[in-house]
């Protein structure tokens, strides 16, 4: 997974040419409706669905357990827990709701490209127009975050570097100062510079 | 001055950075605390650290933000998570939370005005940055596992010596910030801005 690309899998599947607010409000029904199923039996059949899914949108196996590979332990601690308190019918409803949860939604990760996606969430975010955050500032904001990471990023590493040359790398408080005062001063030099050239007045 | 049509990108830069900054304290690699024998993520300090630098509804902005990106499929979470999984599962609420967090720390430093003391940002941390996101993110947990609220709350015990200590460190870093830089206290900025923004 690269850090600026997301987790997107190329491909061309149905699942790839649903635009992404029909797969977003697909989710949020589908997870409704996890909720809802109770027995096991009804669960396993929303599993085989799921897995049905994910051989229609062809990510290969690979991408698909990296989905759910971060919810791994705690659905077996969340099994062991449910077998005691809850029975085995329990146990297994409860884990196989969060799993399929997380696969789902991972499924829309993978099959929808990290710019449509940003895109529809944008749309979700456009009633913020009201409080000032018109289109265009939305998604200057957005992509200016993303601009940011790598720049935040080199400089972290530089602060660390200092420390560990001042011989204090154990200090949180030595480190994360000279951070945070370094990256608002550059967030103001960047305030300042769009303001500079006339953004403000977009 | 003009009437200012939207945001000021003065506001916009602070808020895009910080959203930034907390990305980065949970990339791996990028800080180890206490040499490389804790992996700590410090994610929730920078959510922390937003609020008493940025005030109230600008942290909570920035917080929204990075979780739109981690929504959009961006790995911005400790440990590499992102995509839509994150909010499906089982620690959903506290993420959620971190908004709410970042509001509450915020609104908390900025009514202690031009010079938040110490024991005031540490209140502000614990209250927000603790309090406030379990209070989002027990329930969820209880709801997502099927678990009752009591015992939810018991697990998210072993999480709580952790969380305070960070909200400690986090006061204390606000803190330094705040010396070495006035312009960090969310009142201190306001009053700027409003004086018409120059130098």
């Amino acid at each position: 997974m690269n850090a600026l690309t997301g987790a997107y899998v190329p491909g061309s599947s149905p699942l790839h040419r649903l635009p992404a607010g029909a797969k977003l409000a697909g989710l949020a029904v589908a997870c409704t409706a996890l909720v809802l199923l109770g027995s096991p039996l009804a669960l396993a059949g929303a599993g085989v669905v799921v897995v049905a899914l994910y051989a229609l949108s062809r990510v290969g196996v690979a991408a698909a357990w990296a989905q759910v590979r971060p919810v791994r332990w705690f659905a077996v601690a969340l099994f062991g827990m449910q077998l005691l308190f809850a029975g085995l019918d329990g146990a297994v409803s409860t884990t196989l709701r969060v799993v399929l949860a997380v696969a789902l939604a991972g499924l829309v990760t993978l099959t929808t490209r990290t710019a449509a996606m940003m895109r529809a969430l944008e749309r979700c975010l456009s009633p913020a127009r009201f409080v000032g955050l018109d289109p265009f500032r939305l998604s200057l904001l957005l992509s200016l975050t993303v601009r940011s990471v790598p720049v935040v990023a080199a400089l972290a590493a530089r602060v660390g570097e200092a420390q560990r040359a001042r011989g204090v790398e154990r200090s949180v408080r030595a480190f994360a100062v000279p951070l945070v005062v370094g990256a608002l001063r550059h967030a103001d030099a960047l305030g300042e510079a769009l303001s500079a050239r006339g953004f403000d007045d977009l | 001055m003009r009437k200012q049509r939207g945001f000021a990108m003065r506001t916009l830069a602070r808020v895009a950075v910080f959203a930034a900054l907390i990305a980065v304290l949970g990339l791996p690699g990028s800080l180890n605390v206490f040499g490389n024998a804790v992996p700590i993520t410090l994610q929730t300090m920078g959510v922390m650290l937003a609020g008493a630098v940025l005030g109230s509804w600008r942290a909570a902005l920035a917080v929204v933000v990075l979780l739109v990106l981690v929504a959009a499929g961006l790995p911005l979470l400790a440990g590499g998570r992102g995509g839509l999984g994150v909010f499906t599962g089982p620690s959903a609420g506290y993420l959620v939370g971190w908004v709410a967090g970042a509001a509450v720390t915020g609104w908390l430093v900025e009514r202690g005005g031009r010079d938040p003391g110490l024991v005031r940002l540490i209140v502000a941390c614990l209250v927000g940055g603790v309090g406030v996101i379990y209070l989002f993110g027990i329930p969820v947990q209880a709801l997502v596992t099927g678990i009752s609220l009591r015992r939810a709350a018991w697990l998210s015990l072993i999480f709580l010596p952790g969380d305070v200590i960070k909200a400690v460190l986090a006061s204390l870093v606000a803190r330094g910030t705040q010396r070495a830089y006035p312009d960090a206290v969310p009142a201190v900025h306001q009053e700027r801005l409003r004086s018409g923004g120059g130098r």
